[in-house]
């Protein structure tokens, strides 16, 4: 399976994700810059954390519109999986790829350290390596990862299995219902505010987050290799 | 328009305008005879921003004469960027700390920012990938308003930048004390990693060959910024608030990689920060070390704002530009690199054969001077140094234990004191683990980093007990490196090196330049023991708010080796049943410790003594230990005593304690700051043979049961949760801002 590693000015957790798919996933991963016109040669897209354009203005609010988006909306439309981390899911959200936004965390301080999550729905392309309920270790570092939407869209989210991550636990940033991921309606675009990328190696504290790769390293392997 | 005020080169002489820049009498005397003239008002900016302590050293430069600077591993040593140390396979470690005091007590979100995008930028210049961060900070008590203001603004500002930029703060250290009331200590270190075949030097050699000016644009924020470094800090300082720059960090992750990109391109002659005194001291410096001049055109120079004199762009610090020198006719390929970054890139001279660096502004020669005036030929003062009084009083003085009633309430106490209590609240708000090579996360005694590919990793940590350095700075010196590398080996590692950012007062007292001479020669003798040369620093003089200096702050920058990732060892204890040792004799010394300054609201007498060879023996048997797989955790003590290092060795375990016996008196065994001490935890199967190695008392043991239970000749002196003693160490600084 090929990845591709979409990079904007700014991003900075890039060669994160990239070395998390290529040395301890085995798949193979590409930088693409933020001016590529064509994504068709990946078979999924990953959106890395970092500050988009600095993020002076909200965040991911520049960087959606970057000639790349129009082929990353192009590609959640094709049904490929799609993967925004912290900035990345600012920025799916600024895209409308994903419903709702982000506020400054509720003690608008940055924040840094590892949080549990539960696995909210194990029945995603992104969760099925996952138990339900099950509660993974994976770092947070971000300024603005209060997610809220209005009541409408929360009962959607809820309902219809949308909400993947919840904090376990002390909420860290005051999010809506202890948000900490969520997908679109077709469930192949998944926004995050921790980092999966973070947490594939036990030398580094946790290797957690490798099993959402896998995941998507399974659905697409389902769906795609017709004769063995 | 400013151009119409500048003075005239006969005012600048009558109207004795050039000491409003910093130069005495002698000095615009020696500028007059190098040039043979009267310098006009952009010569004399050029004089005076070179010629300031913060660029030329000329208070401090026979003291730096006394550190080693070579080793085998030594690549580069100080000079350039940053130094360099090989570490093996091709590869070597970049690093270098440096202060942005005066900015931070005046703009502290900005001035701690900027600190860290200057450090970062030193660290690239030489071709380096930033891979770490590290601070070391010193505020006043944070009972005052001012001071938490100071203290959570620098934070901000150093959260702010890294996080951004994408380099992960991982470590440091922060104390609290009055002397730094209205100056506080703001030091930033970085740490890069390069390929031998990478190193870049900051010259500008080849006649005729181009001098580009590469990142953001020039503004007027920083003018004189070296010079306002320079001098004390009084009520009026906050009229210098323009001195201080406005840092963009994301300007800067551009100009990293760009700039990273660039060192592959044999097109590459020579590049250089432009830090303090920016455009002066980059295309100075570049010429100087090359034996070349530089004349440059500042009508190509790219300006933020309108109007700007040649003074003004020569002496202003706007943030995020560097200056590069390139083989001629390549002007090409490297505007078509920068501008993927979206970044300016564009000729402003040549690289000229007389040693002058010429400037050409609206069709005129603005300035004409020689490079190694500017540069290398800057005054040297040797100047007059005098014990103090207070020195001689404090070391007659006995040591005496502090009266302590109950020692367990104390030792909860001392765990509140801010200079020991966790720094969470600090380290939560910076990015500590981009990048992904973070094994050891802040709150261990070193940092510490894989190096990815390899089996190695790397140990890094700042370290400086001011309180003893005030007491005692020649002790005090040795001190700070020893306590630095015993931190570099409980992590697992091997001492590389040291960089060093020598905070101090004003040097025009006798007292104060005693203070910097036996720091350094205790600095210097340690250094030698050690085996960890001096590869590169900065000096921070005039630490001073109205009259009163901070106490004297070598703040060592140390970097270690760690041979596999396997040898890595934090401070936590990991299992029930794992057998406490104590290597280290214990005394009663109480000089400078918590304890005393907690009992007593002050400190005096004679700091810890320091025995540089028994320091280094128990430091090679603890790391031959960790090297033998004999080791699960190891602390060294410090502020606070074995009381305070082994309550923070239980924190963090989710649910352990420990359980030891002392043999002296309870005080002293609890609190004393004796040198040279570790607590390790081990498994009971590698007993004999960590004795063997070590030579360590075993004092007890790790327990199932989270408490902490100290005896003391049989008696029980302190018997509670962990629980207590962990919520008041982590709540403290947050309890204390709020």
């Amino acid at each position: 399976m090929k990845f591709a590693v979409i990079v904007f000015p700014g991003s900075n957790c890039d060669i994160d994700m990239f070395h998390a798919i290529k040395d301890e996933l085995g798949e193979e991963a590409e930088y693409v810059w933020h001016d590529a016109e064509d994504l068709s040669g990946y078979d999924g897209i990953l959106l890395p954390g970092g500050f988009s354009y600095g993020d002076y203005l909200r965040s991911g609010s520049i960087a959606r519109f970057s000639n790349v988006m129009k082929e990353v909306v192009k590609a959640a439309e094709e049904g490929k999986p799609v993967l925004g981390v912290c900035n990345g899911f600012q920025i799916l959200l600024e895209a409308g790829l994903l419903p709702g936004a982000m506020l400054r965390n509720k003690e608008l301080k940055f924040m840094c350290r590892t949080v549990g999550l539960v696995v909210e729905n194990p029945n995603t392309m992104f969760t099925s390596a996952y138990s339900e309920n099950q509660v993974i270790q994976i770092p947070i570092a971000h300024g603005e990862g209060n997610y809220y939407c209005d009541d409408a869209v929360y009962n959607e989210l809820k309902e219809n299995g949308r909400i993947v991550f919840t904090y376990e636990g002390l909420n860290p940033n005051g999010s809506l219902g202890n948000i900490a991921g969520i997908t679109n309606a077709k469930g192949n675009v998944l926004g995050m505010m921790p980092h999966p990328e973070r947490a594939v190696d036990a030398l580094l504290g946790s290797a957690d987050g490798l099993s959402l790769f896998q995941s998507i390293v399974k659905h697409w392997r389902d769906s795609n290799v017709i004769t063995a | 328009m400013s151009l119409l005020l500048e003075p005239t080169a006969q005012n600048i002489k009558e109207e004795k305008l050039y000491r409003e820049v910093g130069l005495s009498d002698e000095e615009f005397g020696m500028v007059e005879s190098i040039l043979g003239r009267l310098p006009n008002w952009t010569e004399l900016g050029l004089f005076s921003v070179m010629w300031s302590e913060h660029c030329s050293y000329k208070n401090s430069k026979p003291l730096l004469k006394k550190f080693p600077v070579t080793g085998e591993r030594v690549l580069q040593g100080p000079g350039e960027g940053a130094g360099i140390v090989d570490i093996g396979d091709g590869q070597a470690v970049a690093f270098k700390i440096e202060s942005h005091n005066h900015p931070s007590a005046i703009e502290p979100y900005q001035g701690a920012a900027t600190g860290v995008g200057g450090i970062i930028r030193d660290v690239f210049s030489m071709g380096a990938r930033p891979i770490a961060i590290l601070n070391s900070l010193r505020f006043g008590e944070l009972d005052s308003a001012r001071v938490r203001y100071l203290f959570e603004e620098v934070v901000a500002g150093i959260a702010g930048y890294g996080n951004c930029i994408g380099i992960p703060t991982v470590g440091g250290e922060i104390q609290f004390d009055a002397s730094y009331d209205g100056n506080p200590l703001v030091n930033a270190m970085c740490v890069g990693l390069i390929d031998h075949k990478d190193i870049q030097k900051g010259q500008a050699k080849g006649v005729g060959n181009t001098v580009m000016y590469v990142g953001a644009k020039t503004g007027r924020d920083g003018i004189h910024g070296a010079t306002f470094a320079s001098e004390e800090l009084s009520d009026s300082s906050d009229e210098k608030r323009p001195a201080v720059q406005v840092g963009d960090p994301f300007m800067e992750k551009l100009l990293l990689e760009a700039c990273l990109e660039l060192i592959k391109s044999d097109a590459l002659i020579g590049i250089q920060d432009m830090g303090a005194a920016g455009l002066t001291s980059s295309s100075a410096e570049m010429a100087s070390k090359a034996g070349s001049g530089i004349e440059m055109n500042l009508d190509l120079v790219p300006q933020r704002e309108t109007g700007m004199t040649g003074y003004e762009m020569m002496l202003s610090e706007s943030q995020e530009r560097m200056l590069i020198v390139i083989e001629k006719g390549r002007e090409n390929e490297i505007q078509e690199l920068f501008h993927k970054y979206d970044l300016d890139a564009v000729a402003v001279g040549h690289v000229t054969d007389d040693q002058h660096l010429r400037l050409i502004h609206k069709g005129e020669t603005i300035a004409d001077v020689p490079v190694d005036a500017l540069a290398e030929d800057a005054p040297v003062y040797h100047k007059p140094s005098t014990e103090p009084a207070y020195f001689r009083e404090f070391k007659q003085m006995n040591n005496e234990e502090p009266e302590v009633e109950n020692l367990e309430e104390t030792l909860l106490a001392l765990l509140k004191q801010p200079t020991i209590a966790s720094k969470e609240w600090v380290y939560n708000q910076y990015d500590y683990q981009v990048r992904t090579n973070t094994v050891v996360t802040p709150g261990s005694d070193a940092a510490v980093l894989r190096i990815r590919g390899t089996e190695k990793a790397l140990a890094m940590t700042t370290d400086c007990n001011s309180r003893y350095l005030y007491l005692d700075p020649e002790t005090g010196g040795k001190i700070a490196v020893a306590e630095a590398a015993r931190n570099i080996v409980c992590s697992g590692g091997v001492p590389l090196a040291i960089t060093d950012c020598l905070n101090f007062g004003n040097p025009e007292k006798p007292e104060i330049f005693w203070q910097m001479e036996k720091s350094v020669d205790g600095m210097s003798e340690a250094c030698n023991v050690l085996n960890a040369p001096v590869i590169g620093g900065n000096v921070s003089l005039y630490n001073e708010t109205n009259g009163t200096a901070v106490y004297p702050t070598p703040v060592v920058g140390m970097v270690g080796l760690i041979e596999n990732t396997k040898h890595i060892t934090t401070q936590h204890f990991k299992d029930a049943g794992d057998l406490i040792y104590l290597i280290g004799d214990t005394e009663t010394e109480f000089g400078g410790s918590e304890l005393q300054k907690y009992v007593h609201g002050r400190i005096f007498g004679p700091s810890p003594a320091l025995d540089l060879e028994k320091e280094k023996n128990h430091q090679a048997n603890l790391l031959a230990a960790i090297h033998q797989g004999l080791v699960k955790s190891a602390h060294d003590l410090a502020e606070g005593g074995l009381a305070v290092a082994l309550a923070e060795s239980t924190f963090g375990t989710n649910g352990l304690g420990a359980e030891v016996d002392t043999e002296d008196s309870a005080v002293t065994a609890l609190f004393s700051e004796t040198q040279s001490r570790f607590i390790v935890s081990i498994d009971p199967q590698h007993k004999e043979a960590f004795e063997a190695v070590t030579g360590g008392k075993h004092i007890g043991q790790v327990t199932a049961q989270a408490a902490l239970m100290i005896r003391n000749k049989g008696q029980l002196v302190v018997n509670r949760p962990v629980k207590d003693f962990e919520d008041s160490w982590r709540g403290a600084i947050a309890c204390l801002l709020n």
